[in-house]
């Protein structure tokens, strides 16, 4: 008997479904291994990585607070991705998103009006939505590679934040802190709930993805530009635009990067700052393809990645372990969980000889 | 005396499919061997396993009686066994002699080995220039290059796959002769093809394969046409009626002196183009890919557009200026030659790819897809055109070539297009389907649509169209009318040579020295 590795016809629906449980299995075998080869309790560990992290309303908070803006860039990328639109600069869009939106908060003139949070809103998926604009424009016109285009206006965007924040924007009380000054209360979003950080923009991330869902569940606009995506011979043969899909592709992208920057400012942080992001933008890519760029894959996804992160923290400071054991852990999970998703299109079968 | 080469029971599955099933054959030295069969009765996957591409699941080869263990192409090459394979694989941009050197590895004396190739051309006949570079060369003369490579080698199998499905009717009869003088020294000759009349001139023995299964060994030369497409088929051939066509005087497409420069540096150019095709007419452009007929296509189906919007017409409007999806709209109908890719998304299913184009019947509404239309449409057509297919939801790359290319047929013809275009439609299909799809064409015609189609395959033409013209590099020729014009003469106009005479009567011809 030897094994036979055949594509198959069609995905498997069971496999799509049991992939994750397979990569989890995989993974505990992993970490017991890896945890107790370097003298930690493999149990406790993995208790302090993923319940811990959970099992307080502060905790539970803290989690959604990262997931909401990783799962929302995603949902943006995914659209793209979809089209063959590399966009791997949504960081540089959020920041701009960011830039935008606290433009509106420092200096439209009613501090106290009602219309504060939506204009911000606005304003921050057309900041991210501008940015977005230029490797759309360039890829048309001058068929510019988007890939390197939006990586690079990642580090403009970075520089032209730190300019503002040294600069003209700079909080003339915050004693030389390159930082602007606090939005006023009406720019901010409302907490949840109680003391906690999460805010209500998660309502933003759930709408979003019930938006992204339906659209490219029904309409012909995501079935067109996925086409182009997956075949642009056969988008061409069939008369599709390119041009739509690199468009569509950039401004998805860029629109919920601009609005989870300004979601960052307008929750958590309340002001400008050198470093205003933990690089949601990168990780996202991350997340759209953990959840195989499908919106309730990416929703959990998502929740995923925010809870891989928040564990490490939590057992650097719970446990003392250092941070490339947690990174080493946190690759193989992922590793697994990409591993197991061949199955869905492959399957091993066993014949004589 | 012991056969060159013998296979016992050999099987192959794929996952939707068991390509090989149980076949034993015995090829002699001398011998030509053909293996005769429809698309998809398992003559390539066999050919693979012989080669060594491709691993049996099941079953032995034996090469003078030794049996052969772990196989491999390398290992063919030592055996003597050499595959000239269906799609060239020739380095565009270096000669001739490079891209033989190239194919044997290791170092090389390039003008010693010019040398040999000359030898060999010359003495098989195979006139090949070993300093050309190989994007000079006719497809005619690239099948030469790759014969000319295996003889280098001294073959004692040589496989040929498909070999004439690219040839003209001339170039055809120059390969048999070939080919007998190779049988004659004691070369084995495996030979692929569908086409019962080149294998009844050609070959010694047959093994007939369908669905896998050997379903006969024969002597073709002593079995009669309908006996062979019976064991081919498993049921009667069906031949293709036409009517005396009613053609209309209202043009459908016109073309009026278009020239175009070529976008690919290896592609052809156009050279004042001027073509027209009415309704309830079936116009055929006869000519070997590569002169023209790719940029054709595109330019008739919108895929390339032009700025002068006159230059094209459909039905009097003007469209050269419209994207494919415009000229659709206006009843344009498309089938090309790639089905993977470019008629259908390979990744997508098949309720998905009726969308593709089919989505004007209705299965769009207010900016969202209706997939129940589309499935009720991907069924009849899965139906109509029997399509052998794992439901309407099996990606379109799971379907074997022959399959989805009756799927985008059927997709395309199911639109009631006003004016159709076709780019070899009946490419690697089998008896029964190309038969079929030629029916098809021609009941569409009857019911007055225009259809303008795109073909290598001589035979065909003859069979359904009305009228033929002949692609020679960027070219068209005159006009011909079927019932008034020979298989010959437009052969030698397919050659490249010159009609002369300017009157739709017969016209005398030069043939060309080639």
């Amino acid at each position: 008997m030897r094994p036979l590795i055949e594509r198959r016809t069609t995905p498997s629906i069971a496999i799509t479904v049991a992939a994750p449980a397979a990569a989890t299995v995989l993974t505990v075998v992993f970490s017991f291994l890896f945890f107790d080869a370097l003298g930690h309790n493999p149990v406790s560990t993995l208790h302090a990585f993923f319940v811990m992290p959970l099992s307080s309303l502060n905790g539970i908070s803290e989690w959604l607070l990262k997931a909401s803006p990783l799962i929302l860039i995603a949902l943006g990328l995914a659209i793209g991705f979809r089209a063959n639109i590399w966009n791997i600069g949504a960081e540089g869009q959020l920041i701009l998103g960011a830039v935008a939106a606290t433009s509106i908060g420092l200096f439209y003139p009613d501090k106290e009006s009602v219309f504060l949070l939506p204009l911000m809103i606005l304003a921050g998926m057309l900041g991210g939505m501008a940015w977005a604009a230029i490797p759309a424009f360039l890829k048309h016109k001058c068929n510019t590679n988007e890939i390197l285009v939006t990586l690079m206006l990642t580090y403009v965007a970075t520089l032209l934040l730190s300019y503002l924040v040294h600069g003209p924007w700079r909080d003339p009380f915050g004693f030389n802190y390159p930082q602007t000054a606090l939005l006023p209360p009406a720019a901010m979003f409302d907490p949840l709930s109680g003391p906690y950080r999460v805010n209500n923009s998660v309502y933003i991330t759930i709408f979003a993805v019930g938006v992204t869902w339906f659209f490219t569940k029904y309409s012909f606009l995501s079935y067109r530009i996925s086409v182009g995506g997956a075949a642009p011979t056969a988008a061409r043969y069939a008369g599709y635009r390119e041009s739509t899909s690199i468009w569509l592709g950039l401004m998805a992208g860029g629109a919920m990067a601009g609005i989870a920057g300004m979601a960052e400012v307008a929750g958590p942080l309340g002001q400008l700052s050198p470093h205003i992001s933990p690089g949601y933008g990168f990780t996202a890519i991350i997340v759209a393809f953990i959840g195989r760029l499908h919106a309730v894959g990416i929703l959990l996804g998502g929740l995923f990645i925010s809870l891989l992160y928040i564990g490490g923290d939590a057992v650097q400071i719970s446990l003392g372990m250092s941070s490339s054991v947690t990174r080493i852990f946190q690759g193989a999970l992922l590793f697994f969980l990409l591993a197991a998703d061949f199955l869905i299109f492959y399957r091993i079968r066993f014949v004589k000889g | 005396m012991t056969p060159r080469l013998e296979l016992q029971n050999i099987s192959k599955r794929y996952p939707s499919v068991q390509a090989n099933d149980g076949i034993s054959l015995q090829v002699m030295p001398g011998e030509v061997h053909a293996i005769l069969g429809e698309n998809g009765a398992g003559k390539s996957t066999l050919m693979k396993i012989i080669y060594g591409i491709v691993r049996a699941d099941e079953g032995e080869i034996f090469c003078n009686g030794q049996p052969i263990g772990v196989h491999k192409p390398t290992l063919s090459r030592k055996l003597g066994i050499e595959m000239v394979h269906q799609h060239f694989a020739l380095f565009e941009s270096v000669t001739v002699a490079e891209n033989i050197a190239i194919s044997f590895g290791g170092k090389y004396d390039i003008v010693k080995l010019s040398q040999q190739v000359s030898e060999v051309s010359e003495r098989y006949g195979l006139p090949v220039n070993p300093r050309s570079l190989v994007h000079h060369l006719s497809v005619g003369e690239r099948q030469r290059v790759e014969i000319v490579r295996c003889l280098l080698q001294n073959p004692k199998v040589l496989i040929l796959d498909e070999p004439t499905s690219v040839l003209t009717p001339q170039a055809v009869s120059r390969l048999f002769e070939t080919l007998r003088l190779l049988a004659a020294e004691g070369c084995s000759i495996l030979y692929i093809s569908h086409k019962l009349y080149e294998v009844k001139e050609l070959c010694d023995t047959a093994t007939v394969l369908r669905d896998g299964r050997v379903t006969g060994t024969i002597s073709p030369k002593k079995t009669s046409t309908a006996e062979i497409a019976q064991l081919m088929v498993g049921t009667d051939l069906p031949q293709t009626v036409k009517k005396a066509s009613k053609i209309s005087d209202e043009h459908a497409l016109v073309i009026r002196n278009v020239t175009t420069s070529s976008e690919d540096q290896f592609g052809a150019s156009l050279n004042d183009i001027s073509l027209s095709v009415r309704r309830g007419e079936i116009v055929g452009i006869a000519g070997v890919s590569g002169n023209g007929q790719a940029e054709l296509e595109r330019l008739i189906s919108g895929e390339t557009t032009l700025n002068d919007a006159e230059s094209i017409q459909l039905f009097e409007q003007p469209i050269a200026h419209l994207d494919a999806g415009k000229r659709r709209d206006l009843g344009l109908a498309f089938i090309p030659v790639e089905r993977l890719g470019r008629g259908a998304v390979p990744s997508h299913r098949l309720n998905e790819n009726a969308v593709l184009t089919a989505y004007r019947l209705n299965m769009v509404e207010n900016g969202l897809l209706k997939m129940n239309r589309a499935n009720r449409f991907t069924e009849k057509v899965i139906k109509k055109f029997g399509v052998k297919a794992n439901g309407l939801e099996s990606v379109a790359s799971s379907l074997s070539g022959g399959n989805l290319q009756k799927y985008i047929v059927g997709r395309e013809i199911e639109q009631n297009p006003k004016f159709l275009l076709v780019a070899q439609p009946t490419w690697g299909l089998d008896v029964g389907a190309a038969a079929f799809v030629r029916q098809t064409l021609v009941n569409l015609c009857n019911s007055g649509t225009a259809v303008l189609v795109i073909s290598e395959e001589l035979d065909e033409l003859f069979e359904i169209c009305d009228r033929l013209l002949v692609l020679y590099q960027g070219r068209l020729s005159q006009s011909f009318q079927c019932n008034e014009t020979s298989l010959e003469e437009i052969g030698i106009l397919m050659a490249g040579a010159t009609a002369v005479g300017s009157d739709n009567t017969r016209t005398s011809v030069h043939a060309s020295s080639d």
